[in-house]
């Protein structure tokens, strides 16, 4: 494992208007690993996501990808091994999902094997049958798989010995549970060709049974990070999210798994009632 | 999402489903034919009958009759070259703009870019002997156009700061905006009218309807040379306006400069339309209808959709300028008028089908 391709965060602070959107923020992605960032509504997950992509300027701290600053980067070079994969993707013009997918490639100047590595990425993407098809008249799932495999194509040259960072907001939000699933798979895979992932998520079993460092954001602050193991439990997750809950253990797995108490207020209105 | 589908023999031919750049390719290569064949249809059109052999005896100098000679040479070629350069200037900056505020429905016309281009224009033949005069004197034949460039130059600018926040361009905002330029800088241009003595009134009535037919061989030269300045500067941008097709933060995700892609743009278009402005006056919607259509067949990599709109362009031109002057010959329809009745239904038959689309 090459321990130089560290995405790391550190002390980052980013304010607007008086709000701190970040306060000191902290993370280490590792390559090989998957990294879950995970968080209320507006706890800063796409912020942090948003100053690692580049696209906004902390107002302190660092972010480094293997040793380097990130402004220090040349943003060609960048971009041949950092895929961002942001929460919305509105597109006006006419493309096909094949023409989308293959914007991935545009840093890259290897036109003899780019229609390869599409094909891979969207056959991998699930989404090779819909590559003839207008992107706009896709579903949200499909779009969403669509931009999954041009993130793919983008990084499909970096691996154990070339540095590779996915940074992506939300990648299933539109997706059913199978393509949920389908997804993590996925990024398992990627982690394990030496590729650093970093990836935020709203479903915490979901997070609990593929991360392999789970970091929890409230109010621009880090509030646990560790693994699932360590960051799954009930008092955590009701500090964070202030919602109860009991944390088990999957039988099968070993992960843990989270067990939101739905229905506590209906409960609760159905004894006063009976009462 | 299979790990086992990765390996892929490089050998096997692979289907491309969704690329059309093959198809892409051919077109462009198709439309310099069909450039070069209305080329000669302008050249043979008008009020004197002019075979297709006698118009190139005389374009090789081997016809020597006076008056074949000053109606091709003097008359036709000049328009025909003219409708080139402002076809092919007018859909580049199109597909420009389009890529730029990624919105198929920016048109150079439309957005007012046009209107400042002729604001700056109208301003130098009007004031060019009176107040700026020292500016005339300076910039010789270089004032007219180099006025259009710096009035496009002001509209695109401001369109753009108007429209954009943060990465995003409102349609509503951009459309809105460009007709509260198109009505500034029309009423501006109106009071200039009003200034004017006969003399400029008959320079300065062609300028709002578009005309191929006034321009001189300077002007021309001047002009040309400005768009090819601009064209040149399109291969540059090809690929960034591909990245930008996905979003601007998805553009630099890519590795491109998108400040500085979009200082480009705004300029090169802006340099493009003002040049054109300057030798023909306001056409509209040819920066609309060639790049829509073409889309249409080629699909929107700028790859191949610039220089694919250039000779679309330039053929579009070509063909309006033939029918503008055979419909009511002997005399002829000024051009702008007939792209504004071709083009505005079509304007109007896109909203129609983008209805509730437009955000």
């Amino acid at each position: 494992m090459n321990t130089q391709a560290l995405a790391k965060v550190s002390h980052l602070v980013v304010e607007r208007g008086g709000r701190y959107l970040l306060d000191q923020a902290y993370l280490e992605a590792h390559p090989g690993n998957v990294h879950v960032l995970v968080g209320p509504n507006g706890a800063g997950k796409s912020t942090l996501l948003s100053v690692m992509a580049g696209d906004l300027r902390p107002s302190s701290g660092e972010v480094t990808w293997c040793g380097q600053a990130l402004d220090q980067w040349c943003p060609h070079a960048l971009a041949r091994c950092r895929a961002v994969l942001p929460q919305e993707n509105v597109v006006t013009f006419p493309l096909t999902a094949w023409e989308v997918a293959e914007m991935g490639r545009l840093p890259h100047r290897t036109p003899d094997r780019d229609a390869r590595i599409v094909r891979e990425a969207l056959d991998r993407a699930g989404v090779l049958h819909l590559s003839g098809r207008d992107y706009r008249s896709l579903s949200g799932g499909e779009r969403q798989r669509v931009q999954m495999a041009r993130v793919l194509a983008q990084v499909h040259d970096t691996g154990p010995d070339q540095p590779g960072l996915l940074l992506l907001d939300e990648p299933t939000s539109a997706l059913d549970v199978r393509h949920q699933l389908r997804l993590m798979e996925l990024l398992r895979v990627d982690a394990a060709r030496g590729r650093t992932i970093l990836v935020v998520l709203h479903d915490l079993n979901l997070a609990a049974a593929y991360a392999d460092h789970i970091t929890v954001l409230k109010d621009g602050k880090v509030v646990a990070s560790g693994t699932p193991a360590q960051v799954m439990r009930a008092e955590t997750i009701t500090h964070a999210w202030g919602v109860e809950c009991l944390v088990e253990r999957d039988s099968l797995t070993g992960c843990p798994w989270v067990r939101m108490r739905y229905g506590l207020g209906r409960a609760t209105a159905h004894r006063e009632h009976a009462a | 999402m299979s790990a086992a589908a990765s390996e892929i023999p490089a050998a096997v031919a692979i289907p491309t489903p969704g690329s059309r750049s093959a198809r892409a390719r051919w077109v462009v290569i198709a439309l310099v034919p069909a450039v070069l064949a209305a080329a000669l249809l302008g050249l043979t059109t008008g009020a004197v009958e002019v075979s297709p052999a006698e118009v190139l005896w005389v374009l090789t100098g081997h016809l020597d009759d006076p008056f074949l000679r000053e109606v091709i040479l003097n008359l036709r070629l000049p328009r025909v070259l003219v409708a080139i350069t402002v076809g092919a200037a007018l859909a580049v900056s199109g597909v420009a703009l389009q890529g730029l505020f990624r919105n198929p429905l920016a048109d150079p016309g439309l957005i007012g870019v046009s209107a400042g281009a002729a604001l700056g224009a109208v301003s130098v033949i009007v004031l060019g002997t009176t107040v700026l005069a020292p500016l005339v004197m300076a910039l010789g034949v270089f004032t007219l156009p180099l006025a259009a460039f710096a009035g496009g130059l002001g509209t695109t600018w401001l369109v753009y700061r108007l429209a954009s926040h943060g990465g995003h361009t409102s349609v509503a905002t951009l459309l809105l905006g460009g007709i509260a330029i198109n009505a500034i800088a029309g009423a501006a241009t109106g009071m200039l009218i009003y200034m004017a003595d006969d003399q400029q009134l008959r320079t300065l009535t062609f300028w709002n309807m578009g005309s191929l037919a006034h321009a001189g061989w300077t002007l021309w030269a001047v002009s040309a040379g400005l768009v090819m300045l601009a064209l040149a500067c399109m291969p540059l941008v090809a690929r960034a306006l591909n990245g930008l097709m996905l979003g601007e933060s998805v553009a630099s995700h890519l590795g491109f400069p998108v400040h500085r892609i979009k200082t480009l743009v705004v300029v090169t278009a802006a340099l493009a339309v003002g040049a054109s402005v300057a030798i023909a006056g306001i056409i509209g919607f040819v920066g609309l209808v060639v790049p829509h259509l073409l889309r249409l067949t080629i699909g929107p990599d700028h790859r191949y959709l610039l220089p694919a709109s250039a000779l679309g362009g330039a053929l579009l031109l070509l063909l309006a300028d033939a029918l503008a002057r055979i419909i009511v010959a002997p005399a002829e329809l000024p051009i702008g008028l007939l792209t504004s009745l071709l083009g505005g239904p079509f304007f109007l038959w896109l909203l129609l089908r983008q209805k509730g689309r437009l955000g």
